[in-house]
C-alpha cells in the first residue's frame, strides 16, 4: 500500500531508495544532504530489503564505488551536494564513457568553491552541459517538492537502465530540507542475482565458462573506435531528447510572458505568476522536470503561438536561460532573473521582475 | 629418443593457462607484469573459481589487463580500483574480487582508496605491482623510486629532501587491523614465482572464508625499459638494490604482524 | 634405469626475446636466435635440446607464456 507521510525531501528520497529496490548507497556526508545517508542508517535496509549503505571515505571513493556496483548490474547511486559533485566528476564522465546505469543526486547550495550551505541552482551547466571530461549527457531530472523527491528515484533508475546511462536527481537545498506531505510508493523488491544477470548481459557478474568475458571500460585506444563509439552515444542521446522530455506547463495556454523555472525557482515563480494573473498579465509558467534533455519543443512551439517573452527564474547567474534562448531561438525576448548565492527569489521579488520584464526592462538584477 | 616423440599432448608438463588469451602481452620483453598476470590466471584457474571472479584493471601499464585476461573484468579510473572492488564486493559477497595496482596507482593518485579500502577490510585480494616508476607515462618518477634513483621527472636523482622519501606502503596497510594477509613477493626467479602464486592461492582462499579482511600482495617487479637496463641486469639489479629497502617476505598472516617494519630514514 | 628427457616448444612469434629463459635454464638449452620474428625480437630457441629435462624453469620466468613444456621418460 503506498503510504501519506509527512518527511524533509531529502529523507523522501532516501525512503524512496529503499522501496525502489536499490541495491546500494555509497555516499559521504556534506550539507545540506546529509539526511540522505543518516536516514538510510538509521533505516538499515541491508535487513530488510538486503540494500547496502555504507559511508566511503570520500565523494571520490563513493562515486567510483557506484561503478563497481553499476558495472556488475546493480542499482547503485550516491548523493551529494554542490562540492562534494565537483569531486565526483571524473567517475561520472567514465560511468557515461562505460555506459553504466546509476542515479547520482545533487543537493545544490551555493558556490564557487566552499560557497554556502543554502540553496542555489547554480550547478545546471555542470549538470546538463558535461561537467567532466569528454561529450557526454546525464539524464536529468528536476524534483520540485517532497513528492517528486520520491518519484523522481524510481524514474531515475528507471531510465537510467532503459538507456545504460547515469541520471542525475538536480534537487537544491531547499527542497532537500523542507518538509512536506509525500505518498510514498509501494515497495518493489530488489532484484535477484539471477535477474541481474539475466536483465544485464553486459555486466561482469563472473564470466561463465564458454561465453564471452564481459569488460566495463571508457578506454578505447584507437582514435576511429573511440569516434565509433562517440557517434553511438550521441545517437542514444538523441534517443532520449526525443522520447524523455518532461516538463509541467500551468496557464501557458493564453500567456503572454512565460516564466520558466524548475526545483525551488519553480514554487516561487508559481506564486508570482498568480500575483500577475491578479494584477492583469497574462503569465504562465513552464517548468522542466527533465533539465536534460530539455523542453526545447515545447518552449519553441510557446514562442510559435507568439508568446511575448520568457523569463528564466534561476537561483544562478543565469544558467538555464542560455537553453531558453536556444529554444526560442529569436522569435521571442529572453531574459533572466535570479538571485545567487544561496538566496531564494521571493514570489514579489519575482512578480517584480516580471512586471519590468514585460514593459520592457532588460537588466533585471 | 627424439623430440617428436617428448613433444606429444600427453607429455605436456607446462602450457599457458586458458584464462589468459593468445593475445600477446603488451608489456615490454623481460617485464614483471606478464609473469604476475600469468599465475593469477593461473590460480584462479587451478582453484576453479573463474566464473566467480571479477577483476579490476587499473590505470598505468596495466590498463589493459582486462583484454588478456579471460574473465570479467572493470577498468578504475587512475588509483580508483579499490573503490571499485568495494562496490562490487558489497553487492556481491560470494564472488572473488580483486584489484591489480601499479604503485603510482596504488602509493600515489589512489593512496586514500587504497587504505581505506583495506581499514574497511573489504574481503578482496589487492595485487600491487612495485616496479618503482610510471612506466606507462614513459619513466617518471614514482612515490616508491629508490633515493637517488633517475628518472625523467627526476633527472639528477631523487632527492628525498624535496621529493620525499620512498613509500613502502604495504608495511603501513600491514597495520591496519582489518587487513588479514601481507606479503612482498618478487617474479624474479623460477623459485620466486613459485612462491608467489602460492601466496595468490593463499588469500583467495582466505577470501573464500567469506570473512572480513583484506589480503595484500605486492609484486617487486623490474621495469626494464624505465630503469634502461636489459631484462637480465634488471631483475639482477632489483635484488641487490630493491630487496634492501624493500625487504621481501611475509608481513602479515591472519590479523598477525610477523614483523615490524624497519624504517632506515 | 628411465632417463627423464624434456623439450620446450616457444612460440616464435610472440617471443620477445627478453633472454629471462635463457638465463634461468641450467642446462644451457636455450638461445636467443640470430635471426628475428615478425616483431623484430630474437626469439629463444632451444640450442642444446639433448640437456632438457623438462624442469619447467624458463616457461615459470617466461611473462610472455610462450613456452610449453615436454617431459618424457626414457625407456631403455
Amino acid at each position: 500500500m503506498s503510504e501519506l507521510r509527512l518527511m524533509k525531501g531529502n529523507e523522501a528520497l532516501a525512503e524512496a531508495a529503499i522501496r525502489a529496490g536499490v541495491d546500494a548507497y555509497y555516499g559521504y556526508p556534506i550539507t545540506p544532504q546529509s539526511e540522505v545517508m543518516e536516514y538510510l542508517m538509521a533505516a538499515n535496509p541491508e535487513k530488510t530489503t538486503g540494500m547496502v549503505v555504507l559511508q566511503a571515505e570520500s565523494e571520490v571513493s563513493s562515486i567510483n564505488m557506484v561503478y563497481g556496483a553499476a558495472g556488475a548490474g546493480k542499482m547503485a547511486m550516491t548523493s551529494s551536494s554542490s562540492p562534494g559533485v565537483s569531486l565526483m566528476q571524473e567517475g561520472i564522465s567514465y560511468i557515461a564513457g562505460a555506459e553504466l546505469p546509476c542515479v547520482v543526486v545533487n543537493v545544490v547550495r551555493g558556490g564557487p568553491g566552499l560557497g554556502t550551505i543554502q540553496p542555489s541552482q547554480a550547478d545546471y551547466f555542470q549538470t546538463v552541459k558535461g561537467g567532466g571530461h569528454g561529450d557526454y549527457k546525464l539524464i536529468t531530472l528536476a524534483p520540485a517538492s517532497v513528492q517528486e523527491m520520491s518519484d523522481f528515484m524510481r524514474l531515475a533508475f528507471e531510465l537510467a537502465f532503459k538507456y545504460r546511462n547515469p541520471a542525475m536527481i538536480l534537487s537544491d537545498g531547499a527542497i532537500g530540507q523542507m518538509m512536506e506531505k509525500v505518498e510514498l510508493f509501494d515497495p518493489i523488491p530488489r532484484r535477484t542475482d539471477e535477474e541481474v544477470a539475466q536483465q544485464c548481459p553486459w555486466a561482469t557478474t563472473g564470466r561463465k565458462r564458454g561465453t564471452q568475458k564481459r569488460v566495463i571500460t571508457s578506454l578505447r585506444l584507437v582514435a576511429s573506435v573511440q569516434e565509433e563509439f562517440n557517434i553511438k552515444l550521441q545517437k542514444k542521446y538523441k534517443q532520449i531528447q526525443e522520447n524523455e522530455v518532461r516538463c509541467e506547463m500551468i496557464g501557458c495556454e493564453d500567456a503572454q510572458f512565460v516564466i520558466v523555472a524548475y526545483g525551488s525557482s519553480a514554487r516561487t515563480s508559481m506564486k508570482a505568476v498568480e500575483l500577475a494573473r491578479k494584477s492583469g498579465l497574462r503569465a504562465g509558467l513552464l517548468r522542466p522536470q527533465t533539465l536534460w534533455p530539455f523542453p526545447t519543443k515545447e518552449l519553441r512551439s510557446l514562442a510559435e503561438r507568439g508568446v511575448q517573452g520568457f523569463l528564466s527564474v534561476e537561483m544562478s547567474a543565469g544558467q538555464m536561460v542560455e537553453d531558453v534562448r536556444l529554444a526560442v531561438n529569436g522569435r521571442s525576448r529572453v531574459e533572466h532573473f535570479g538571485r545567487m548565492g544561496g538566496v531564494i527569489a521571493s514570489p514579489l521579488d519575482i512578480f517584480e521582475a516580471l512586471k519590468q520584464f514585460a514593459a520592457g526592462e532588460k537588466k533585471l538584477f | 629418443m627424439e623430440l617428436e616423440d617428448i613433444i606429444k599432448e600427453e607429455n605436456i608438463v607446462f602450457k599457458k593457462t586458458k584464462l589468459l588469451n593468445d593475445k600477446p602481452l603488451s608489456y615490454c620483453p623481460g617485464c614483471g607484469h606478464g609473469t604476475v598476470h600469468r599465475i593469477l590466471m593461473e590460480t584462479i584457474e587451478e582453484l576453479g573459481i573463474d566464473e566467480q571472479t571479477i577483476g579490476i584493471a587499473p590505470v598505468g601499464c596495466a590498463v589493459m589487463a582486462y583484454e588478456f585476461m579471460e574473465i570479467d573484468m572493470q577498468e578504475a579510473a587512475h588509483g580508483r580500483a579499490p573503490a571499485l572492488a568495494t562496490g562490487i564486493k558489497r553487492v556481491y559477497p560470494n564472488k572473488y574480487v580483486f584489484t591489480y595496482q601499479g604503485d603510482g596507482d596504488l602509493a600515489a593518485i589512489g593512496t586514500a582508496e587504497t587504505m581505506h579500502c583495506c581499514n574497511r577490510g573489504e574481503n578482496i585480494l589487492i595485487i600491487f605491482i612495485n616496479n618503482g616508476i610510471y612506466g606507462m607515462t614513459g619513466g617518471q618518477m614514482a612515490p616508491t623510486t629508490l633515493e637517488g634513483a633517475k628518472t625523467s621527472t627526476s633527472p639528477y636523482g631523487r632527492d628525498v629532501s624535496t621529493m620525499g622519501y620512498p613509500i613502502r606502503i604495504t608495511e603501513l596497510i600491514a597495520q591496519l587491523p582489518a587487513v588479514r594477509y601481507v606479503t612482498r613477493q618478487s617474479v624474479h626467479t623460477p623459485a620466486a614465482v613459485r612462491k608467489a602464486k602460492a601466496a595468490i592461492k593463499k588469500a583467495f582462499e582466505y577470501q573464500a572464508e567469506g570473512k572480513q579482511g583484506t589480503c595484500f600482495i605486492e609484486f617487486l617487479s623490474n621495469c626494464n625499459s624505465g630503469w634502461k637496463m636489459s631484462a637480465v641486469q634488471a631483475n639482477k639489479w632489483m635484488e641487490e638494490n630493491t630487496f634492501k629497502y624493500y625487504v621481501p617476505g611475509d608481513i602479515k598472516d591472519n590479523f598477525k604482524l610477523l614483523k615490524n617494519p624497519v624504517v632506515e630514514l | 634405469m628411465a632417463k627423464v628427457r624434456g623439450a620446450v616448444v616457444i612460440d616464435k612469434e610472440k617471443c620477445k626475446g627478453c633472454g629471462l629463459c635463457v638465463e634461468t635454464c641450467k642446462f644451457q638449452v636455450l638461445q636467443l636466435s640470430q635471426q628475428v620474428n615478425l616483431k623484430g625480437y630474437n626469439p629463444a630457441f632451444m640450442v642444446n635440446p639433448q640437456n632438457c629435462t623438462g624442469c619447467t624453469n624458463c616457461a615459470v620466468i617466461c611473462p610472455d607464456a610462450v613456452i610449453t613444456v615436454y617431459r618424457a621418460k626414457e625407456n631403455e
